[in-house]
């Protein structure tokens, strides 16, 4: 199999994360933009203006570049498998000279920055192994203005579902404009801590509009966005109709004395990219 | 027609402006995060002779993308960062260095809003993370100061800008601030979801 092949899917993958906001996400936006007024349409023009000029600039839409993460959903039999890290790394600091990106890997206690996006567990890797031979890798750069707005809460059991509400809409009100609405909250419910918090930043790769499969977890999302939007946060947190183009909630079975809630939120520049291989080695960024 | 400020901006003309205009800015800005402002501040006190004049130009909460490119610097993406981060700083900022124009996002507090007043200042919200709009008003970086000390995205950069913006004034130089009464609009709102919430089950 083609490894140079990977490698430059890839690398072209960051660089059309960094610069192509999503169609679902670019929708999203128009459609907020019909329905807000005054500082929101100023607002949301500007958005949809920088979009445009950096898909046609080829330059990043946010000058936070954010942390690379990707989710990995690999089939056993993949025969890349043991190379995947190596060629995500050199991608990684490939793309980063070359789109570029802003070097966004701080070493926490000592200082410093290597400058090319790579660090201890950075870029940084979720792995789903499956039967089969192909291999989807997903890219969900993020930065760290909407994800220092990430929260987690263990409930007591008995807050219930009132409790799950009140925890998500109190706290997405409390961020105001810090992480630049109007984006995407995720929400895993269940698990222990670090699964709710895990759930949670995957719902986001669910495109905006599309509900979750069990109707009591899409009605959920449906009433938290709207409740979310009743609030008057608006775009940016200076007032308005629009403070979220969708909430995405995925659910874990919980342990009988937890309730835990995780929340990621997702700023308007929701960045997704998939590069897609199949076991002859053919590779398609999506 | 759109309002455009040309740096260095006279007082009088920021005390025309209230909350809710909106604005754009032609001339000099420089880019001060978190460490910029320690580091100027302090460079102040020791009576040091300052590279650049802070009151003459716009102040931007930025942490720029920028490429080294044969005659200098060109600025790839530049949005603001979250202005809250600086509000140990600003008022002493504004105080001693008259810098009149401040773009971040998301706002800043108290002792800012009365420092805007006293010195005759506003602050002014651009876009989060419209990196490339920004970008593209930058005409040049005549210079960079502490780039080795502090790295690309803290070091404290010159650009020449031409209609930067939209620029929305949020906080103004009368005591008003979009974000305080926006707060007592949500949190009225909020009520209201609360109760929703209590009769649904």
């Amino acid at each position: 199999m083609n490894e140079q092949a990977l490698l430059e899917g890839l690398v072209e993958a960051i660089r059309a994360a960094a610069t192509e906001l999503p169609t679902d996400v670019t929708r999203a936006l128009e459609a907020a933009r019909n329905k807000e007024e005054a500082t929101g349409v100023v607002q949301l023009d500007a958005i949809l203006e920088n979009v445009k000029a950096a898909r046609e600039g080829s330059v990043p839409m946010c000058q936070d570049t954010g942390i690379q993460t990707f989710v990995i959903r690999a089939g056993a039999d993949f025969p890349l498998l043991g190379k995947l890290r190596g060629l995500i790394e050199e991608a990684v600091r490939l793309a980063t000279r070359e789109v570029p990106l802003r070097p966004n890997t701080v070493d926490p206690l000592r200082g410093g920055n290597p400058g090319d996006n790579t660090g201890r567990f950075i870029p940084y890797i979720l792995w789903e192994i499956e039967s089969g031979n192909g291999c989807l890798i997903h890219l969900l750069p993020k930065g760290g203005g909407s994800e220092n707005c990430s929260a987690l809460r263990m409930l007591p059991p008995g807050a219930g579902v009132k409790g799950i509400k009140r925890f998500v809409i109190d706290h997405v009100v409390a961020c105001g404009g810090k992480p630049c609405p109007p984006g995407v909250i995720g929400v895993g419910i269940g698990g222990g801590a670090d699964l709710a918090m895990k759930l949670a930043k995957l719902s986001l790769l669910r495109p905006i509009g599309v509900r979750h499969k069990d109707d009591v977890v899409a009605n959920l999302e449906i009433e938290l966005l709207s409740r979310i939007n009743e609030s008057g946060v608006g775009v940016m947190g200076l007032g308005g109709r629009v403070t979220a183009l969708d909430v995405h909630v995925e659910v874990a079975h919980r342990h009988p004395a937890s309730l835990p809630v995780g929340l990621v939120y997702q700023c308007w520049a929701d960045r997704r990219k998939t590069v897609s291989i199949n076991a002859a080695g053919h590779v398609e960024v999506t | 027609m759109d309002k455009v400020l040309t740096t260095p901006i006279d007082e009088s003309v920021i005390r025309t402006l209230h909350v809710g205009d909106t604005i754009y800015v032609t001339g000099c800005m420089f880019t001060a995060r978190d460490d910029a402002h320690h580091l100027l501040l302090h460079a102040e006190s020791q009576g040091e002779k300052l590279p650049l004049e802070p009151g003459k130009m716009a102040m931007f909460h930025c942490g720029p993308v920028v490429e080294k490119v044969a005659d200098g610097w060109r600025v790839v993406s530049a949005g603001p960062t979250t202005s809250a981060r600086m509000e140990m700083f600003e008022a002493d900022f504004l105080e001693r260095f008259g810098t009149r124009l401040i773009i971040g996002k998301g706002g800043m507090g108290t002792r800012t809003l009365d420092a805007l007043q006293r010195v005759g200042a506003v602050y002014t919200h651009f876009t989060g993370g419209a990196g490339a709009l920004a970008a593209r008003a930058v005409r040049r970086v005549p210079a960079v100061y502490w780039l080795e000390e502090l790295g690309i995205p803290e070091a404290v950069w010159v650009f020449d800008v031409e209609h930067f913006g939209p620029l929305t004034v949020t906080m103004d130089a009368h005591g008003k601030s979009l974000y305080d009464e926006l707060e007592l609009t949500v949190n009225k709102n909020l009520e209201a979801i609360h109760a929703r919430i209590e009769e649904e089950e």
